[in-house]
């Protein structure tokens, strides 16, 4: 089998394998699977930028509360339907990933990550400063009424697990295909040599951009995804700790590996989870296992596997 | 009441607010400009600063002022060995690479700033000041609600605060004094400059490495020790300082002593000015998207020397 060949049977399969979850788990595990699956999504949009084009970005809860906040305000405000407002989320977290790309690309390494950490504040702080719509920290809850989508009351556990398993399955095929296109290729020569992509005559800045723009709107698709699966839209979403998150998803699943962001995900969802029920100190896990990473395993889970078995693996 | 005394309300505080930011983006500035790395972690040895001063005047407590000292001691030096310990056992391992070392770091701040939720718990404690003598100068105080409400004259300020401010100042000229004429400054500059040929001529650098580590977080936690009179400790309180400390590195120049100093200066009033004048989240807003620019448009002034 040639590797793309094996990188399709391997996309398929991770989604079949995810449908079959849905009749096998319990009520319980299902609901958080479609939490997991909407997390993924940003995760993989996170992955994108960081993992194949090697720009490690601290400011993508912006692209997620763009998303989130174009989904919920315009629900809120304009009483727009489900699917124009997905929409209008993502067409928010398009301009502002564009605007914060094009400013934030001028630099490079340390100076990159301190821009998106700054102008993701300025989002989260801008979020406080218009409590009066936005409600700030407190957020606003989108009524069960208003979550309807073509006769799907995306409410209902079985309706939301399709809606979680839709939106991540088209994510994982478009980043299974980017990955493999000459786009996707051109970005990992970026990451591994820039100066020696630039030499060779491609537009480095050009594609950087094309980069951030679609790991924005994916990660903005997330955000409102989970304001319309979840029912809620608030500015925690927004905080820095929503940026470090999906950085750590990537970090322990695999970066520059396809599936890394769904296992980094749901690993460290459920290590969460856990730990919450014994101590309300439960970032304390997410930095002990940043730590760990770092000094141990930077490569992550499934990049491990690429390196002692699965060399093929996108 | 008239602009003037607004005016010079606002400046008073944010000379308290300059001097703290001096203190804390010192430290940061020391350690990128010898070390190059970020440190994220920076913020939670500012917190620590804060709960061990709580800690220790509480421990101590038969005279605030006795506890405040003792804290102004302890404090720092607890913090600073702690942080030449972690320098030890993370940043010395990844061999310092810059984007590892901010990851790592992250994972840092959780773990410290977890830690303390779990044993000194999510309420914020104060601090006694050793002495707090109020002073008959117009006074304006703002709370959560900003400048709208309007105290009549009246409200003094504390012979505290005017402390905090001269005790930054003498502090950072130790500092100086440090750096510029003693033989631990010249070693820390020589690695500063060029750490492998500071290495030939026999530096011991991952020791300086862990030295100036320790002394960066130990300048937050003064900072920290100086201001819990003022605030509370609380196991957030790290946040808001790391910001300010990036903003001020950032527009200072990283590396540079002076510059930090300058920056600090005019952050800390420009920031207690604009509060008392519009919203603090305005004035927070404004602030994080001038340094973004800063930083987009005059990348020099960032990493002039690490990244040319």
């Amino acid at each position: 089998m040639t590797d793309t060949r094996r990188s399709q049977a391997l996309h398929a399969g991770v989604i079949l394998l995810l449908i079959a979850l849905f009749f096998v788990l319990p009520a319980y595990h299902v609901g958080n699977l479609a939490r997991i699956l909407v997390l993924a999504v940003y995760a993989m949009g996170y992955n994108l930028l960081f993992g194949y084009t090697g720009l490690l970005s601290l400011g993508h809860a912006l692209f997620f509360a763009a998303g989130m906040y174009g989904l919920g305000m315009t629900m809120q405000f304009f009483d727009l339907d489900p699917a124009t407002a997905f929409g209008s989320g993502l067409i928010a977290a398009l301009v502002v990933s564009a605007v914060v790309g094009f400013l934030a690309l001028r630099t490079s390494g340390v100076a990159f990550m301190i821009v998106t950490l700054m102008f993701a504040q300025a989002g989260y702080l801008t979020i406080l400063y218009f409590g009066e719509y936005t409600r700030g920290d407190e957020g606003f809850v989108i009524q069960q009424a208003e979550r309807v989508f073509a006769g799907f009351d995306l409410t209902g556990p079985t309706e939301r697990y399709v809606a979680a398993l839709l939106l991540f399955s088209v994510c994982f095929s478009l980043i299974a295909y980017i990955v493999q296109s000459p786009f996707g290729r051109s970005l990992v020569a970026i990451r591994e040599n820039e100066e020696r992509a630039k030499m060779l005559g491609y537009d480095v800045v050009r594609h950087k951009l094309k980069a951030v723009i679609i790991s924005g709107v994916m990660s903005g698709a997330a955000g409102a995804g989970y304001a319309l699966l979840f029912g809620y839209a608030g500015a925690t979403f927004a905080t820095v700790q929503y940026s470090i998150l999906p950085l750590l998803w990537v970090l322990l699943g695999g970066a520059g590996v396809t599936i890394g962001p769904l296992i980094g995900t749901a690993f460290m969802f459920y290590l969460i989870d856990y730990s919450s029920s014994i101590t309300t100190a439960y970032m304390l896990v997410a930095g002990v296992v940043l730590v760990l990473l770092t000094l141990f395993a930077p490569q992550g889970l499934a990049g491990e596997i690429r390196k002692r078995a699965l060399p093929w693996l996108p | 009441m008239d602009f003037g005394p607004h005016f010079l309300i606002a400046s008073l505080e944010g000379a308290i607010t300059a001097a703290i930011l001096a203190l804390t983006a010192m430290g940061l500035s020391i350690v990128f400009g010898v070390m190059r790395v970020v440190n994220v972690a920076h913020g939670e040895f500012y917190m620590l600063g804060a709960v061990i001063a709580w800690w220790v005047a509480h421990l101590i407590g038969i005279h605030p002022a006795l506890g405040f000292v003792a804290a102004l001691l302890l404090a720092p030096l607890l913090v600073g060995v702690l942080a030449a310990a972690a320098d030890k056992l993370i940043l010395q391992k990844i061999g310092y690479d810059p984007d590892r070392t901010i990851v790592g770091t992250i994972g840092l701040l959780y773990i410290i700033q977890q830690s303390t939720l779990m044993t000194f718990g999510p309420d914020a404690r104060p601090v006694q000041p050793p002495f707090n003598t109020r002073l008959s100068i117009p006074w304006f105080e703002f709370g959560d609600n900003g400048f709208e409400i309007i105290w009549p004259w009246g409200l003094g300020t504390t012979s505290y605060k005017l402390f905090v401010i001269f005790a930054a100042i003498v502090i950072l000229t130790g500092l100086w004094a440090v750096m510029t004429r003693t033989k631990i400054g010249l070693i820390m500059r020589a690695t500063q400059q060029d750490n492998e040929m500071a290495r030939a001529f026999g530096v011991p650098v991952e020791r300086v490495y862990a030295w100036v580590f320790g002394l960066g977080a130990a300048l937050a936690a003064a900072g920290a020790v100086l201001v819990v009179p003022i605030q509370q400790a609380h196991y957030l309180m790290g946040g808001d300082p790391l910001l300010l400390s990036f903003i001020v590195v950032i527009i200072g120049g990283l590396g540079s002593l002076p510059g930090t100093v300058i920056a600090a200066i005019f952050i800390g009033m420009s920031d207690g000015i604009i509060s008392v004048f519009f919203s603090p989240t305005l004035a927070k807003i404004i602030a994080t998207l001038v340094v973004a620019m800063v930083l987009v448009f005059r990348p020099q002034g960032l990493l002039g020397k690490a990244n040319p």
